[in-house]
């Protein structure tokens, strides 16, 4: 048996910002009614968070709460405890119509840094990326020019970006075009 | 000739010079000129020749609306045609050539049209070339592609490189004139977010060349202190050389913005598409002058009024030495005077006005220019370049009264609102019969989700004209729309602007008003087109009265210009010969973008290696390594074939075939669609998904099922796996997946909303390796782990455990009819599993396989492709899968569109297995022939191939198909038809041509 790789292993780009592999990190779908005692319970479980409200993630680094959809979560935590918090959350969700599923292998996890962060995002995303409008605790699920994705601020200056696995190769591609010298677009 | 002038310039470096080619010839120019002012500065005055004639043609205006200065620009990999040169900065290096003409500029052998022009009415083409029918292949059409089309095709790639910004904002003012900068500092006050596009390099549009003052200073400086007030704003963002192209719904809007055009060595985007929403928008794009109608005014040296003053004040250029001034208003003096002041002779002032102008008009006669009024241009001569002009009566029909020899011609008609930004999303117009113009109805503006106004013009673009009046309609315009967006606007004065105050135009739609039909035929309307007014009163004699039938029968204002100049002077003129107030006969529709934008801007980033997604599984690598032949699947790439070293393709997949059948082989299977579904419910629903039962099927179990859309028709297909009571996996196929999950969440959203059934996309998730053939199982066993026997895992049964330390699923499937497991692991460790098993595979022969492999085994076996057998219209029944097909339930999608008596049709084509009588590979797709012909003539037809193949296994051609009652026909010869008349005669035969009982997949 040989360690799971992550989608990028370990790849790094520099240039307008740096983007990098986030490696293996544990992600798991919680669906069910959100509002429900035992849904709360669970999270609580799993993350240690509040149920998030819409477009928001609660807790930082590794462990955290994403809000997906009216009934579904997303629930991040350390690759290596995905097993046992799936247990955990489908224990404290007993009797309750719902599911939980390990999804980590199924994605990749991108981290794009630097003072341009929110510009190179902003040429990809049609998310209002401003300072304004979007801050620490924002999430969202978007597309990144042709593929879905869903992206929040970890600091400041730096986004985690989550795609689908098997176009990790493109959505890395696509950070270095739109972070190529030159193409600063000192708007925000 | 036109010349550098030694004062004047307010946008060029006179200190600096700057090289640049045109057709060849190295000229020069200064930093700041543009293309236009450079080679006017140049003496090259005739820069092109017109479209339908080859007339020669010059620079006729010193904007966007430009229709003759349209050049080649650059070479190679940086060429681009029809790019305008009153609107290309001029940079060192800069080449450019003229289009449309052959063999030289000066010289044009095409120009013989202008001679003929009277055999060129509109609608010509029309007419000429209907007949004789075969003429339009072998003659008319190769001329026409000889003769046609302004610039030429790049033939290199472009090395530029594209990006697209998404922008969000409160109040998105589009211009940044005087108008634009205060509406958006008068709702930047509110604290509203901001962006100010503006299309050129500058700020402050026509005002610093039109003069006036405003907040207590000249308008130049004005516009200085406006724009730092601006710039000291942290909610204003402020973007120039970015035009609005085009306002959408929503308040969506396209800004084009030009990065590099101007420093063709800087690194980054060549040009950015600002993708924009905005709550609010302004539209202060102020407005374009108008030419007027008379013989001769597309002879190169007649220019737009504004144009020459903006040529002399901005570039320090003058179109001529001696220069004639014909207006219809008082603004075409401010060129006279302006060029006067500057030392350049300005021979006449011919005014159409009986009583000429007000003030302008006293300060020019006060410099010694001689002012006709009532007069008009009857004539101009010269054939590259004006010579004279003959003066006449405005109200007349030409009759010379004088000549008056000059080398330019400033003509003015008037001024029309830009109300193209306005108008795209829907925005209404009135006519202003007191200005003679075109503007926004503030009562029908384009109209947003709410049914309110999203849109506001300002300025000149909203119909008015003077420094004070624009000013007040700016302030009051950008305070409503932050008011409009939500914001609290501060209720601050307008500054007060002060011009010199102007008496009305007179409306002059063709000069002189009775003009001679020879006259009329060499007025232009559309000099980029070729359009004269005696086209368009042809066209109105000849029954066409929508203005629109008009412009597609005369092409007025149909070139890459969208007939900026052209369009008002065109529609007076039918309106005038349609007998009809101008109103009446209305404009045309305006469409984005408002100038040409680059294919590039529009594509942005999807070029070369991120054109289009492609997905890779984790074995992805690997495949590559091993110098994989690939397949495209939706987005996936899937090795087609392994070929080695020298191996080719065909000889591969036969390898592959065989080395599965008798030893084992390895497909990556990872794409296959995977999704779970779960719930008390989920039995329920997945019945209503199949058309066979799966919630009678017991957990550890498999199922094959067909899935169909609500008309019938067979959608995908898969295998079906009941994880325990609640929760089962969905095997899709590999371009299902994606569309499967989105049905089966729409039908739990939608229609059965109250059923307890949650689903998750997991096909990413999991590696998946069929390991296939008669040693797939001593392989496995080989690599130690959990327990394969027929007895513990059955075919069509499934189980976790390990394999070789690997945490998996194994389902015990085949699709090829070998002995087979398909094993999932997680994703991240697919590559080292597949390579596992290699390694270990290595002592019984393993060898990968691919798709096409894949694809000829499952058809030995008689087993349907989705996409093959099935095109959208074929049902199960079709394909002799009626067991597949639940008889006990009461409903599932597509059961009663099978029910339809089209679809319990006994002459519906149904499948059957095809057998050449030589041996040979029939042609795929092609049809079987019975004996007739149809109302077209064809032969009548009785089926077709839907798969075909060499079966490496049988060492012959077999097919599938669809075949008149064919499961009745056993046995018999049918004839296909192949390509190049050949002929192919294949039997009727059971689809399954190998193992029928099915003993080596169950052992």
């Amino acid at each position: 048996m040989s360690d799971p790789v992550s989608a990028l292993n370990g790849a790094e780009f520099h240039g307008l910002i740096d983007v990098a592999d986030a490696g293996l990190t544990g992600m798991i779908t919680l669906r069910g009614n959100l509002g429900a005692a035992k849904a709360k319970k669970a999270v609580k479980a799993v993350t240690g968070t509040a149920v998030p409200a819409v477009g928001e993630v609660l807790g930082s680094g590794e462990t955290a709460t994403a809000w997906m959809s009216p009934d579904e979560l997303l629930l991040i935590v350390p690759y290596a405890e995905v097993a046992q918090r799936v247990a955990k959350a489908e224990t404290a969700l007993a009797g309750e119509h719902a599911m939980v599923v390990d999804v980590s292998d199924a994605r990749a996890v991108l981290t794009v840094t630097g003072s341009d962060a929110r510009e190179v995002m902003a040429k990809l995303c049609p998310v209002d990326l401003s300072p304004a409008a979007f801050g620490k605790g924002d999430f969202r699920r978007t597309r990144m020019a042709q593929i879905p994705a869903a992206l929040w601020m970890t600091e400041s200056d730096q986004f985690t970006v989550i795609c689908f696995r098997s176009v990790a190769d493109y959505a890395f591609a696509l950070l270095k075009v739109a972070a190529q010298p030159g193409s600063a677009v000192g708007a925000f | 000739m036109s010349h550098r002038l030694p004062d004047l310039g307010r946008l060029i470096d006179r200190s600096k010079r700057i090289g640049f080619r045109f057709n060849g010839a190295p000229l020069a120019g200064h930093p700041g000129d543009t293309l236009a002012s450079a080679l006017l500065a140049n003496d090259r005055m005739m820069v092109g020749r017109s479209f339908k004639y080859h007339r020669p043609r010059g620079v006729v205006a010193s904007g966007a609306e430009e229709p003759n200065a349209l050049v080649n620009m650059g070479e190679g990999p940086g060429f681009e045609p029809n790019q305008r040169a009153t609107t290309t900065e001029l940079f060192d290096g800069l080449t450019a050539r003229s289009q449309n003409h052959w063999p030289s500029l000066e010289f044009d052998v095409g120009a013989v049209n202008t001679y003929l022009s009277r055999f060129l009415p509109a609608g010509f083409y029309y007419k000429m070339f209907m007949y004789p029918r075969a003429f339009w292949k072998h003659v008319y059409e190769p001329f026409i592609r000889q003769s046609a089309g302004l610039g030429q095709a790049p033939k290199d790639r472009d090395r530029d490189t594209y990006e697209h910004f998404y922008a969000f904002t409160d109040v998105l003012v589009i211009g940044g004139g005087v108008a634009g900068l205060q509406a958006a500092h008068s709702a930047a006050q509110s604290g509203a977010r901001v962006l100010v596009l503006e299309q050129t390099a500058h700020w402050g549009g026509r005002a610093p060349v039109d003069g006036g003052s405003f907040g207590g200073a000249p308008a130049e400086e004005a516009v200085e202190q406006l724009l730092e007030e601006l710039r000291q704003m942290d909610n204003v963002t402020l973007r120039s050389r970015t035009m609005g192209a085009g306002v959408y719904d929503h308040g969506y809007v396209l800004g084009y913005e030009r990065l590099t055009d101007h420093l063709p060595l800087a690194k980054g985007p060549r040009h950015r598409l600002w993708r924009i929403r905005a709550a609010q928008i302004v539209t202060a794009t102020g407005a374009i002058e108008r030419p007027l109608s008379f013989a001769g005014n597309d002879v190169p040296g007649v220019m737009l009024a504004s144009a020459m003053r903006d040529y002399a004040v901005n570039y320090g250029v003058a179109a001529g030495k001696r220069i004639v001034v014909a207006t219809n208003n008082d603004d075409a003096y401010r060129t006279a005077i302006c060029l006067k002041e500057a030392g350049v002779e300005v021979a006449r002032i011919l005014d159409a006005r009986s009583r000429g102008g007000g003030a302008l008009m006293e300060e020019a006669r006060a410099l010694g220019i001689r002012i006709d009024c009532g007069r008009a241009i009857g004539k101009v001569s010269g054939g590259k370049r004006v010579a004279k002009v003959m003066i006449c009566a405005q109200d007349g029909a030409g009759g010379a009264l004088e000549e008056v020899a000059c080398d330019a011609v400033a003509m003015s008609g008037g001024w029309s609102p830009v109300v193209h930004l306005w108008s795209h999303c829907g925005g209404k117009l009135l006519w202003d019969d007191q200005q003679a113009l075109f503007r926004p109805d503030p009562d029908r503006p384009p109209t947003g989700a709410d049914g309110a106004g999203f849109v506001r013009a300002a300025g000149a673009a909203n119909g008015h004209a003077g420094l004070d009046a624009i000013l007040s309609d700016a302030t009051a315009a950008g305070r409503a729309a932050a008011k409009a967006a939500g914001f609290k606007p501060k209720r601050t004065a307008a500054p007060r602007g002060e011009s010199t105050e102007e008496q009305p135009l007179e409306p002059v739609w063709l000069m002189p008003r009775e003009a001679e039909p020879h006259l009329r035929a060499k007025s232009w309307l559309d000099f980029q087109n070729d359009v004269k007014v005696s086209d368009v009163q042809l066209a109105a004699r000849e029954g066409f009265e929508s203005v629109e039938h008009t412009k597609r029968y005369t092409t007025l204002g149909m070139a890459t210009d969208q007939g900026k100049l052209s369009n008002i002077n065109g529609l007076a003129i039918l309106s005038d010969a349609l007998g009809q107030p101008i109103p009446a006969t209305g404009t045309t529709t305006f469409r984005p973008p408002y100038t040409p934008i680059s294919m590039g801007a529009i594509a942005g980033e999807a070029r070369g290696d991120v054109f289009q997604p492609l997905r890779k599984t984790p074995m992805h690598e690997w495949h590559e390594q091993q110098g994989a032949d690939w397949e495209p699947v939706g987005h996936w790439r899937r090795p087609y074939a392994f070929p080695r070293a020298g191996e080719r393709v065909h000889d591969a997949v036969e390898r592959e075939v065989k080395n599965t059948r008798q030893a084992v082989g390895l497909l990556d299977a990872s794409t296959l669609g995977k999704i779970l579904v779960k719930g008390p419910h989920a039995g329920r629903f997945l019945d209503m998904l199949y058309t066979n039962m799966m919630s009678t099927l017991k957990p550890g179990r498999c199922r094959y099922g067909l899935m169909c859309s609500e008309n019938g028709f067979l959608i995908d297909d898969g295998v079906v796996a009941r994880i325990d009571e609640d929760t089962f996996l969905c095997h899709t196929t590999t371009g299902g997946a994606d569309r499967i999950h989105a049905m089966m969440e729409e039908w739990l959203q939608t229609e059965w909303w109250d059923w307890k059934v949650y689903v998750a996309n997991l096909t990413e998730q999991f590696a998946q390796v069929a390991v296939v053939g008669p040693k797939a199982r001593e392989l496995l066993n080989s690599l130690g782990g959990m327990d394969l026997s027929a007895e513990a895992l059955p075919f069509m049964a499934w189980a976790d455990g390990q394999i070789g330390g690997f945490d998996c699923r194994v389902y015990r499937i085949s699709f090829s009819g070998e002995l087979s497991f398909e094993i999932a692991v997680r994703a991240g460790q697919g590559l080292a599993f597949w390579e596992a098993l290699m390694q270990a595979g290595e002592t019984f022969g393993v060898m990968p396989y691919g798709t096409e492999a894949l694809h000829i085994m499952r058809a030995e076996k008689g087993f349907i492709m989705i996409g093959d057998e099935t095109d959208g219209t074929v049902i199960p029944q079709d394909l002799g899968l009626d067991w597949a097909i639940s008889k006990k339930k009461d409903d599932y999608l597509g059961k009663r569109a099978q029910e339809r008596p089209h679809m319990t049709d006994p002459n519906r084509w149904k499948l059957v297995g095809l057998e050449t009588l030589d041996g040979s590979v029939l042609p795929d797709g092609a049809y079987a022939v019975a004996p007739g012909r149809n109302a077209n003539g064809q032969r009548n037809t009785q089926g077709r191939v839907t798969s075909t193949y060499h079966s490496p296994t049988l060492g012959k051609g077999i097919a599938m198909g669809l075949v008149l009652n064919g499961p009745d026909r056993m046995g018999e010869v049918l004839e296909f038809l192949g390509t190049d008349d050949k002929t192919f005669k294949a039997r009727i035969v059971d689809p399954v041509f190998y193992d029928k009982e099915g003993e080596k997949q169950n052992v």
